[in-house]
């Protein structure tokens, strides 16, 4: 078989040089290939020289091939953009002619077929502003960043405004803190701007973005990272700093890469570096690369990470504000909220305050996964409900599936069930659920998910990730996955489950760190709303969702409680 | 950063490297960089088992002298990340996702195919060091879920048979 | 400079420096706040959380040996919950490792064992997780049975912060967290250990104990710890 352009009997010709393909006249039209790591495992940098290749087979000299970041509908990859026709195209691999026919086509001048963007349910109801460039630039392009208004806000800020300036826009702004516990960004800022310091202040950028199923940091900073820079850069004169550093997780080799790339060149045109913009500000931000330790997203375990030790958190106060980094004021802030911050500057605070609810303003981005139709990448504004987001961006289940729970919020977050749907999407209202906003993964479950397999499976991670400081988290989230295993093996009782709730109270309320405060949430999330499957499990021995083996006794591991083997204090 | 920090890395001696093995090279060039400064630890544990698959007592001795911290510190540090090996690993790797978008989606099956094809559970390595099975937390590719990623590719909406023919042909 | 706060603590109005802990400021004033982890003369490191406290205003627990006295600050350090809380932390740390004080060297001498005399915990509901380690008897003077360790880590901050010698650190993470000296190494082959025994002096069950002696007897003198700090500091 033979694909459009690509004539079996004569070579296409061949470029010299691997990248975009750049025509010398005027663009007619172009095709924006997804390389986000999604779509890139899909193929897309081969399809990247695949299309290019054909292109120039095809004598269409006025048609470019270019990359650009997340194009969102991630479960459709590789996707392709044609921007001129507003359409998207879904599925385009390297290895099969046929799925390139209609772009092709579209590029030759016919439009057709691919997905509109207009009136799209997936696409129309976004508003982007983390995401406004994810799709539209060249991630690894500083001059298209440029272009499309980049390092204008940074300019502005540095040449233009004071520092209190800039504060106070963040302020009015409302933004907040978008890595999980929604601390409001401006009063921050202002409280690492007032600290006196003669050893100097930091910035940080918490890009450790370990909630499983979340990937908005990685794939904002796989499609802009200048964003996130300029925001850091913004911060850094704002607050008094001249450092700054990323850290990453070692899990996103590419994100680790283009924003390596990005710092390069930024370096290069004078955005970061001694001489900020042509000023007196100096800022310099270095990556540092995580070691897989869930714990590290906790700012004070990050702090220690940074410095090269063991990522364990300490008790606050003092908070990192007033005593950081090498004991400096430092600000830490999460990839989504810097990357909300050139726009804050740029448009002003109140263009980003006008959106959102009452006390939830701007956009949030969430990661969409799980049993729902269309996964990916979505933006919307706060306060959409939850069923929108789920049937209407997300485009319902698949057919004959019935929906059970959204879960939000990584493993501390919980499982907001149907009746719950209508809610508005916000700080408030996600926390007062049993849940809350947390970085922004949000996981479809149907039938087919059993909600105390679902505690277990987020109690197993928190356990899993403990950093063994305290007690109340080592020792509880063991035990509690205990009982949960044990009902899940048809080997519970009532007085486990009284067991696992006390339990669970007295880790909360104990822990030294938000992990350790936030593992007993999936399991007071799942029995607030799902207890009668939990009864089920113990009184019927019966998993309702036949997830669980309920094979009692099988390797039961069941240890009598409530011996005395220790002989406590009997000496005395 | 603390100025007595950087004197006492500027006036600490330093080993000089294990062996002749080239390697040590880049280990070298990356704690000059760093500094040899305590807080780079991590980044220079990163050099090391890039250049030689994992971390023996002998790299972390080298490592943890040079960058100025104590042995046991430079054993701490490497064996709460999940991400150093402190064992020799196999020519190949399989990293089953464990995140929760794969937990949905089968990655328990996909764990249990590895199990009964190789007989290793995550962690372990194949007796004929041919294949070390790993779990990850999240790669970030939820929308391809259930996702494992074979000698540094990624393969999206895998099934258990399709993941044992992927073995296979390794 | 360190200046006066005025705060009450369980309802007694008491004075102290700003730069008290409210632990520091409760023993100051006899009123007795639970701990394990914290040690005169050690950094305070807030992880065995028995010394959290409740303030008012402030919706968290506070542990009271890393927590700085504000001005007004109204504490309360035993309440029905706290008590209940503390009860279940000592219970964690019976059924996480083994201590069967009937066979331990620390018998009627383990701040773990009085503690638990103290509040009352007298049968444990959660089941036992008891793992097999190991006990390395390597050092010709000195022991350490991880079966006792309840990981507060004073022998690695003793270790570190008086001795300077930085034998021990924290191994693994979560329950499978370990004491190691050097790297892992048996402790009779450490490069860095200066045989001091302050390890031993500090440890506060009977994982860290001196060869030869018997069950039951008396090993450790905390009081001198304070004294050697302060011949430490005046050496620097």
């Amino acid at each position: 078989m033979t694909a459009v352009g690509t004539p079996a009997a004569t070579p296409p010709p061949r470029r010299r040089q691997a990248g975009p393909l750049i025509p010398e006249g005027p663009v007619r039209a172009s095709a924006h290939i997804c390389q986000a790591a999604g779509c890139q495992s899909m193929g897309s940098d081969r399809l990247l020289e695949v299309l290019s290749d054909e292109v120039l087979g095809a004598g269409l000299r006025d048609v470019a091939v270019g990359r650009v970041g997340c194009l969102g509908l991630c479960s459709a990859g590789p996707l392709v953009a044609v921007p001129e026709q507003g359409r998207v195209f879904e599925r385009v691999r390297p290895d099969d002619g046929a799925s390139r026919q209609d772009l092709l086509s579209s590029l030759s001048g016919e439009a057709k077929g691919g997905r509109p963007l207009a009136g799209d349910s997936f696409f129309s109801p976004q508003v982007k502003v983390v995401l406004e460039r994810s799709g539209t630039v060249d991630p690894e392009r500083v001059d298209d960043y440029v272009a499309s208004g980049g390092y204008t806000a940074l300019a502005k800020a540095v040449s233009e405004m004071a520092p209190e300036e800039v504060v106070a826009e963040v302020v009015k702004s409302g933004l907040r803190g978008r890595g999980g516990a929604g601390y409001p960004t401006g009063l921050k800022w202002r409280t690492v701007a007032i600290q006196d310091s003669h050893a100097g202040k930091y910035v940080v950028c918490n890009a450790d973005e370990g909630d499983p199923g979340a990937f908005m940091d990685r794939s904002v900073l796989e499609s802009c990272p200048h964003q996130v820079l300029e925001g850091m850069a913004i911060a850094g004169y704002a607050v008094g700093a001249s450092q700054g550093y990323v850290y990453v997780r070692a899990e996103y080799p590419l994100a680790v890469k283009r924003l390596s790339h990005a710092i390069r060149e930024a370096g290069r045109e004078g955005f970061l570096g001694r001489e900020v913009a042509g000023t007196r500000f100096g800022f310099e931000v270095e990556v540092r690369i995580g070691a897989g330790a869930f714990v590290c997203g906790e700012e004070t375990a990050l702090i220690a990470s940074v410095q090269g030790g063991r990522g364990t958190p300490r008790p606050r106060p003092p908070y990192p504000a007033a005593s950081g980094l090498w004991g400096c004021p430092t600000l830490i802030n999460n990839v989504e909220t810097f990357a909300n911050i050139p726009a804050v500057v740029a448009k002003g605070g109140e263009w980003l305050a006008s959106m959102g609810t009452e006390r939830s303003k701007g956009t949030k981005v969430f990661a969409l996964a799980g049993a729902v139709a269309n996964t990916g990448l979505i933006e919307v504004p706060m306060g959409v409900t939850l069923r929108e987001i789920v049937f209407g961006i997300g485009g319902g289940l698949a057919p004959g599936r019935r929906f059970k729970a959204v879960q939000t919020g990584g493993p501390a977050g919980g499982c907001i069930p149907e009746d719950l749907l209508d809610m508005p999407v916000d700080y408030e209202s996600l926390t007062q659920a049993g849940s809350m906003m947390g970085s922004g993964g949000m996981i479809v479950m149907d039938d087919t998910s059993c909600m105390v397999d679902v505690a277990k499976f987020f109690m197993d991670f928190c356990r899993e990730e403990s950093c063994g400081k305290c007690a109340p988290c080592r020792v509880g989230t063991q035990e509690m996955w205990r009982f949960l295993d044990r009902m899940t093996r048809g080997a519970g009782t009532r007085r486990d489950l009284e067991q696992l709730e006390s339990l669970a109270d007295m880790v909360r309320s104990t822990s030294l760190c938000g992990l350790g405060q936030g593992a007993p949430n999936s399991v007071f999330s799942t029995l607030r709303y799902f207890r009668d499957e939990y009864l089920a499990h113990i009184d019927d021995r019966v998993c309702p969702a036949g997830v669980c083996a309920m094979n009692a006794g099988g390797r039961s591991e069941a240890v009598p409680a409530g011996v005395g083997v220790a002989g406590v204090g009997s000496p005395k | 950063m603390a100025i007595a920090t950087v004197q006492a890395a500027a006036g600490r001696s330093r080993p000089s490297a294990p062996s002749d093995d080239k390697r040590w090279r880049q280990v070298d060039v990356r704690m000059r960089r760093l500094g040899y400064r305590p807080d780079g630890l991590i980044e220079a544990l990163h050099t090391a088992q890039e250049a030689f698959g994992y971390l023996d007592d002998e790299a972390l001795t080298y490592v943890g002298e040079s960058m100025g911290v104590a042995p046991s510190k430079a054993y701490g540090v490497a064996t709460f990340y999940s991400h150093f090996m402190l064992k020799p690993q196999g020519e190949h790797t399989c990293v089953v996702c464990a995140g929760t978008a794969c937990y949905i989606n089968g990655a328990a099956g996909l764990l249990g195919a590895i199990e009964g094809k190789l007989g290793v559970e995550p962690g372990e390595t194949t007796p004929d060091n041919k294949i070390s099975v790993l779990k990850a937390r999240c790669f970030g590719c939820c929308s391809m879920a259930p996702v494992v990623m074979v000698d540094g590719e990624v393969h999206g909406t895998i099934t258990p048979p399709e993941l044992v023919t992927l073995l296979e042909d390794l | 400079m360190s200046e006066v706060r005025t705060l009450q603590i369980d309802g007694k109005d008491v004075a102290a420096r700003s730069d008290q802990t409210i632990l520091s400021a409760a023993q100051d004033n006899e009123i007795g706040i639970p701990t394990l982890c914290h040690l005169e003369g050690l950094s305070d490191v807030g992880a065995c959380r028995l010394c959290v406290v409740e303030v008012e205003g402030t919706p968290k627990l506070l542990p009271s040996c890393t927590t700085r006295v504000e001005e007004g600050m109204k504490i309360t350090t035993t309440s029905e919950r706290l008590v209940a809380y503390r009860r279940k932390m000592i219970e964690m740390f019976f059924v996480e490792r083994n201590h069967i004080c009937a066979v331990c060297v620390a018998n009627n001498h383990c701040e773990l064992q009085d503690l638990a005399t103290r509040l009352g915990v007298d049968h444990f509901d959660l089941p036992l997780m008891h793992p097999k380690l190991p006990v390395d008897a390597t050092h010709e003077r000195f022991a350490i049975d991880h079966n006792r360790c309840i990981l507060c880590t004073r022998c690695v901050r003793v270790c570190d912060e008086v001795e300077q010698a930085h034998t021990w650190d924290v191994a693994g993470r979560g329950a499978e967290s370990l004491i190691v000296s050097d790297l892992g190494t048996p402790w009779g082959s450490s490069t860095t250990c200066t045989s001091c025994g302050k390890c031993v002096q500090v440890c506060p069950t009977g994982a860290l104990f001196e060869k030869g002696r018997s069950v039951a007897e008396p090993k450790a003198r905390r009081p001198y710890l304070p004294y050697l700090v302060r011949v430490a500091e005046r050496e620097q």
